[in-house]
């Protein structure tokens, strides 16, 4: 309409209700963008900076406690396992002092146990000695009493005979008690 | 395609297209004379859609935002970063760039969305192809540029700073200065208005060489011009996508000068 006139130089004219318009367009934009949006991204620009940032010192510092920690119980370990050890070493000590007490006082008993059976074996051996000896001497008293009531003038065989058993339960006697 | 087309012969335009195909009806009649003449055609739409959509999508993404992004925040995000990252810190340093990245990421993002305008099937004519849009950022981008030198230099301090080239000798002022105030202070917001400007003007202007030559080509009667038209539409369709990497590229280009102006006033005396 206004461009209407030949030449074409108006076009380098600009139609002022234009620029208002412009003006007032682009201003409305600026004034949103400017200040509801783009500080809102600078924001967030930041916060991911720091959470990022952030992340890596606390994780850093997680780290740390992690090392910490583990020294820690390296340390504790190790005491715990000397422990065991002076434990156990008491414990051995201990088991072999019971032992050597226990193997004394079982010798003790068993030598006293031994000692009361052979004075006992002993007594019974006298005592039976004493009962055999007498025994024996009956029996050949009444052995000698049958065979001499029997045969009284009996051959030489039998008064020999008797000889014989009356030297040797004699002899027998003398040799037990000599070996006592 | 077709549809361009459709909208481009509401504006009255005939093959070859020239700057008529530039004027857009009021969208209300009766306000043709008065002083909102101008205020609702397609490009003020475009602008105010272009607005909308940045807002809606923003805050829309950036409602609840998560250490760990959504896909949309993620997004969102990405749009902001690429410019902070690339152009304002890598500029001006951690310090001065974040500080100014919130207006440059507006100022790209507005460009941008402007500027895709272009290639949208039914409206294809970015309002950055009207002169009063790059010019209005311009004078924003020289307000801005200007401002920050003087306070960070002084009035006297940054005017020296920008007009007189140290090293130079003495005998050449009266040619050097003129030559680096016109350059620094009046052309500068010049040039970034109208490298926008005539880039989106041109795109335009290309696209409807190809389109409106190519339905020119259809009505022609000749059966073998018309069956030429084929590589017409082509072309309309190659420049298509050529004119998508001109609307990044220019208003990358519009931020990162902007950029370099304003880390120039922010530049310690050389």
């Amino acid at each position: 309409m206004i461009h209407a006139a030949e030449g074409g130089a108006e076009i380098l004219f600009p139609i002022w209700q234009e620029i208002l318009v412009g003006a007032i367009a682009f201003g409305l934009l600026c004034f949103v963008l400017m200040k509801f949006v783009f500080p809102m991204m600078e924001k967030t620009f930041e916060a991911r900076v720091d959470a990022i940032e952030g992340g890596i010192e606390r994780a850093e510092r997680a780290q740390e406690e992690a090392n910490q920690t583990l020294e820690e119980y390296r340390r504790k370990l190790a005491t715990a396992q000397e422990e065991a050890a002076a434990i156990r070493d008491e414990a051995r000590a201990d088991a072999v002092a019971a032992k050597e007490e226990i193997l004394v006082s079982a010798r003790e008993e068993a030598n006293r146990v031994i000692a009361a059976g052979h004075a006992q074996i002993e007594a019974s051996r006298q005592q039976l000695v004493r009962e055999l000896r007498s025994e024996v001497g009956n029996l050949a008293v009444d052995l000698a009493g049958k065979i001499i009531g029997q045969r009284l003038a009996g051959d030489a065989d039998t008064t020999a005979t008797v000889d014989q058993f009356l030297s040797q339960i004699a002899d027998d006697t003398a040799e037990t008690s000599g070996a006592r | 395609m077709t549809d361009s087309a459709i909208v481009l012969a509401e504006g009255d335009s005939h093959f070859p297209p020239g700057i008529h195909s530039f004027d857009f009806r009021d969208w209300f009649t009766g306000l043709s004379d008065t002083a909102l003449a101008h205020m609702f055609t397609t490009i003020t739409f475009a602008v105010w859609a272009s607005v909308a959509i940045l807002i809606v999508f923003f805050l829309w993404a950036y409602r609840k935002p998560q250490i760990v992004p959504s896909k949309k925040q993620w997004l969102a995000e990405s749009a902001y970063g690429f410019i902070r990252n690339t152009v304002a810190i890598d500029q001006m340093g951690k310090k001065e760039g974040v500080k100014f990245a919130p207006y440059l990421a507006t100022l790209f993002l507005f460009i941008l969305i402007m500027n895709m305008w272009a290639i949208v099937p039914g409206v294809q004519v970015s309002p950055n192809s009207h002169i009063a849009f790059p010019a209005m950022l311009g004078v924003l981008s020289w307000i801005i540029y200007m401002a920050v030198g003087f306070k960070k230099h002084g009035f006297i301090g940054f005017l020296k700073m920008t007009c007189v080239p140290p090293g130079a000798p003495w005998f050449i002022y009266p040619l050097l200065i003129p030559i680096e105030f016109l350059q620094n202070i009046i052309l500068r917001p010049v040039t970034l208005a109208l490298r926008l400007f005539a880039n989106m003007f041109a795109g335009h202007l290309i696209l409807l060489v190809f389109i409106l030559g190519g339905f020119e080509m259809l009505n022609s009667g000749n059966i073998f011009i018309q069956g030429l038209s084929v590589f017409s539409f082509g072309m309309g369709i190659a420049m298509t996508m050529f004119e998508l990497i001109v609307i990044l590229l220019q208003a990358y280009v519009f931020t990162l000068l902007t950029g370099m102006y304003i880390q120039g006033s922010l530049a310690d005396e050389h």
